[in-house]
């Protein structure tokens, strides 16, 4: 089985890409982009906010479709599963700033830090089962028993998202909906505005990336270190059995 | 504008911690695992 590692210079480009990226996206969101007449200033949180949502989307997106690989028999392979934990982590972490940054959003235009809106409800809850996720990846157990139930439970966890994306839609939510809709030509932007959301999202997507890649090198050499660990332990183990009968 | 640069601030510090944090696993755990197979 051959055991692919992202190359060194894919790294490096994407850091840097996402670095540059940054800057003009924080550059045009916070002196260039003017402020809109419904949220004035408030509406510069659009670079970061929903790109930041939706790679969580995609960080868990990426956990299920490995989960899935993982399960099937013919596509088996660890890495899936190592694929699978590392890019839960990263969707939580980016998970986590949307709520952060979507609270901050709304305290100044909702009046209020949190509210059980449907929408920041199911978006806590995929937070909350993605951290379940990872609590269980680190329970004991073999990597096959553990990859396994690990996979079904990402399956089950990733059914949230088109509850969080749809909420706008399914109930009366003081989240507003999307602000933008290819199928709806009046459902647009401005043009400085589309620049800024899309800064925000190829520089967070380039972070979103970085971060997968370098996650996934740290998995890979976990697994490694367990796989030792356990050929240590195991050594160990023969070494007392020795001594035992007197070999 | 105070909201607006604490929203930009904060996605930035919690994306350079967590890049500092998984670095700094990864070079431990390198240092843990003999040379080949790091």
């Amino acid at each position: 089985m051959t055991s692919f590692t992202p190359p060194r210079w894919l790294t490096t480009a994407l850091f840097l890409g996402a670095v540059a990226f940054g800057v003009a996206a924080a550059v045009d969101g916070l002196w260039v982009m003017g402020p809109t007449a419904e949220q004035g200033d408030y509406s510069r949180l659009l670079v970061v906010h929903p790109p930041v949502a939706t790679l969580a989307y995609a960080g868990f997106g990426i956990t299920a479709l490995a989960s899935i690989l993982y399960l099937v028999p013919r596509t088996r392979r660890r890495e899936w599963d190592l694929l699978a934990g590392a890019s839960a982590e990263v969707g939580v972490v980016f998970c986590g700033l949307t709520l952060i940054t979507g609270s901050i959003w709304g305290r100044p235009v909702w009046g209020v830090w949190w509210t059980w809106d449907a929408r920041l409800t199911a978006e806590a809850l995929l937070f909350a089962l993605f951290l379940g996720y990872l609590a269980l990846r680190r329970v004991p157990a073999s990597p096959h028993v553990r990859a396994r139930r690990c996979a079904i439970a990402a399956l089950i966890a990733v059914l949230d998202i088109p509850i969080v994306h749809y909420a706008t839609s399914w109930w009366q939510t003081l989240h507003q909906g999307s602000s933008i809709d290819l199928l709806q030509p009046d459902k647009h932007l401005d043009t400085a505005h589309n620049v800024g959301l899309a800064l925000g999202f190829i520089s967070l997507s380039l972070a979103f990336a970085w971060l997968l890649v370098l996650r996934y090198r740290v998995e890979k050499l976990e697994a490694r270190y367990e796989d030792q660990a356990l050929t240590v332990a195991l050594e160990a183990r023969h070494a007392e059995g020795r001594v035992e009968v007197g070999v | 504008m105070n909201y607006v640069y604490a929203g930009y601030g904060v996605t930035f510090v919690v994306l350079a911690l967590y890049a500092l944090r998984v670095l700094a696993r990864g070079r431990a755990l390198r240092r843990a695992l003999p040379p080949d197979e790091r």
